[in-house]
């Protein structure tokens, strides 16, 4: 379902859709739209929402299968329990809301009803980070540090659609419970066809020199958006591209970062206790001790306002990317 | 596949009683074997489950992991002697293995784990098990599973939200084949129960269930309780026990402070002595 008006539309401006998308093509729901073709290969599979099914892109999957969806209503604890009753007797229990009432409302949830149990629970959880002008109830800016700590948990931070389409369909087969921070609505299509999402891989998305660049989710995109900018400039930067969190590709980062100088790591999350601190305890073990510049949030709450805003204020935009890139050379 | 019970319409009720007083036995052993325990919960919910393993519910404990038997979901973690003394007495454990209660790396641990045969979740933090249990029966329901599951959990568990969570989505499912037991004994970890939760019942029927409340330790209550409950009716159904904590040993049953029991050695068999005398 590719949206080729979104790219003479240059940018896509809806609540909890990206920015910075000029000259993008995007894809309009591909977490629903995947599940659906998915579930009907996979009859085990069911979808759950806590009343967020139309903002969480899953009503394809309820048109598809009526039958095999659930809203809880606003009851994330309820959403993850049933998840995991439902797990119990065989199901593959696709859940979403967005990514602050699944971590900071339901906390326990995730790890005892469904982690600790080994529940075959997919959460597909929407708006992570700085993704929308909602203020701070519905900036899961945090998420990542608090689903870490909690031990049998897959963490997925995908870049764009391409990426996003595929581990819908891989976690129906990896085993236990699995916490994507989803995209949705006109999703940004970045990888080429040949991308190949593999659990617990890193992967290289652009070569370069200069300086090397360690980025999740779309942060990936603009980390690639930024380097095609200070190529321009004759600064050649390389991205690795941090796709799962957990299990956390140490061996890959650490080659990667062996590689280079100076490096910037890049998330849609605040710059403690996620991919920086992940990166930077793993480069600390090695003995691998370089400079290395953190594009991602403050400690703080944050406010209200568009995303271009918030994005400029809270220094996470292109213009901070392209900057970071030409001052580490 | 054999299924254990298949409900007769005329209960042996001398026979579960009988079966209740094992299992009191079998938990006095644990908890002295420890020197600790929450027993008076366990005392306390013996009849209903005697009740649901010789009568009610039908599973194999050869096949502990049978498709279509009936879930029996422990919420309360810490009633893990209670039901380690069930299963034993079921033949899912062997009664010399409960020696192991409580102890460094035994998998009978003092709360509840899910690597245990015939125990379905983790059950040490409260207000996880009537989600989950709602779950499992629409899950079951979607498979045309005859499967019943059937969640345990207590009064002061009733203070966690995240139960009326699963109340209502129980209630909106409409998930005939779903029983709640709430054992309501009156306790909770600091003493007797801090918030008002009653009247019990009537919150369940208010959330659109149908309920009941009975004395929790009237075998003949139970078994008619259970056996209502079999009713189809577009709803869950609830049935509220109103139990003794540390019920059929005296002693325990006068203690205030009845939430963890530790008393010293020689005391276990003037308790022990105390359920054979009180039962006779």
């Amino acid at each position: 379902m590719v949206d080729t008006a979104a790219t003479t539309a240059g940018r896509t401006r809806g609540m909890g859709e990206l920015i910075d998308v000029i000259g993008k093509t995007t894809e309009l729901a591909p977490f629903g739209t995947t599940l659906a073709a998915l579930a009907a290969e996979r009859p085990e599979i069911v979808g759950l929402t806590a009343d967020m099914g139309r903002y969480s892109d899953i009503l394809p999957f309820r048109e598809a299968f009526p039958d095999r969806f659930f809203n809880v209503g606003m009851a994330e604890q309820d959403l993850l329990m049933i998840a995991a009753g439902l797990s119990k007797v065989g199901k593959i229990a696709y859940c979403t809301t967005y990514s602050v009432f699944i971590t900071r409302r339901a906390y326990d949830f995730v790890a005892i009803s469904c982690a600790h149990s080994k529940a075959n629970v997919k959460i597909f959880a929407g708006m992570p980070g700085l993704v929308n002008g909602y203020g701070a109830t519905h900036q899961a800016t945090e998420d990542l540090n608090m689903m870490r700590g909690i031990a049998d948990l897959t963490i997925i931070d995908p870049c764009d659609a391409t990426e996003l389409k595929q581990v819908v369909r891989a976690v129906a087969d990896i085993p236990g419970t699995v916490y994507v921070r989803s995209l949705r609505g006109k999703v940004p299509v970045e990888l080429g066809n040949d991308y190949r999402f593999e659990l617990g891989k890193a992967k290289v998305l652009r070569e370069g020199s200069a300086v090397g660049i360690i980025s999740c989710g779309y942060m990936s995109m603009r980390a690639r958006d930024a380097a095609d900018i200070a190529a321009g400039q004759g600064i050649d930067a390389a991205v690795l591209h941090v796709g799962t969190i957990k299990p956390f590709d140490r061996d890959g980062v650490l080659a990667f970062a062996s590689r280079f100088d100076r490096l910037i790591v890049a998330e849609n999350h605040k710059t403690t206790g996620g991919l920086a601190s992940l990166v930077v305890e793993a480069l600390y073990d090695a003995g691998l001790i370089k400079p290395l510049v953190k594009i991602g949030l403050a400690d703080s709450f944050f406010e209200c306002g568009s995303q271009e805003y918030l994005e400029a204020k809270y220094e996470v935009d292109l213009p901070r990317f392209v900057r970071a890139i030409l001052e580490n050379k | 596949m054999t299924s254990r019970n298949h409900p007769p319409e005329h209960p042996d009720i001398d026979a579960l009683k009988s079966r209740a007083l094992n299992l009191r036995r079998l938990m006095l052993d644990m908890a002295s074997g420890k020197g600790e325990g929450y027993i008076a919960q366990g005392l306390g919910i013996a009849d209903c489950l005697a009740a649901l393993y010789f009568h009610e519910l039908r599973y194999d404990p050869a096949t502990p992991k049978w498709q279509d038997r009936d879930r029996f979901i422990l919420s309360t973690g810490h009633y893990a002697i209670a039901m380690y003394a069930v299963l034993a007495e079921a033949g899912y454990l062997s009664v010399r293995e409960l020696a192991s209660y409580g102890l460094n790396g035994s998998h009978l641990p003092m709360s509840t784990f899910d690597d245990t045969p015939g125990v379905e979740m983790v059950g040490g933090s409260l207000g996880h098990g009537l989600g989950q249990s709602v779950g499992m029966a629409i899950g079951l329901r979607l498979d045309g599973s005859p499967a019943r599951v059937f969640n345990e959990l207590s009064d002061g568990e009733l203070q966690e939200g995240s139960t009326w969570e699963a109340a209502m989505g129980a209630a909106t499912f409409k998930l005939d084949s779903l029983v709640a037991i709430i054992d309501c004994n009156g306790i909770q970890a600091d003493g007797p129960v801090t918030v008002k939760i009653d009247p019990v019942a009537d919150k369940f029927v208010a959330f659109g269930w149908e309920a009941v409340e009975i004395d929790g330790n009237d075998m003949q209550a139970i078994v008619t309780a259970l056996a209502n409950a079999r009713q189809p009716n577009g709803k869950p159904k609830a049935i509220v026990l109103r139990t003794t904590p540390g019920k059929g040993v005296p002693t325990l049953e006068r203690r205030e402070r009845a939430h963890f029991v530790r008393v010293a050695n020689d005391e276990w068999d003037a308790l022990k002595a105390e359920l054979e005398t009180h039962h006779g």
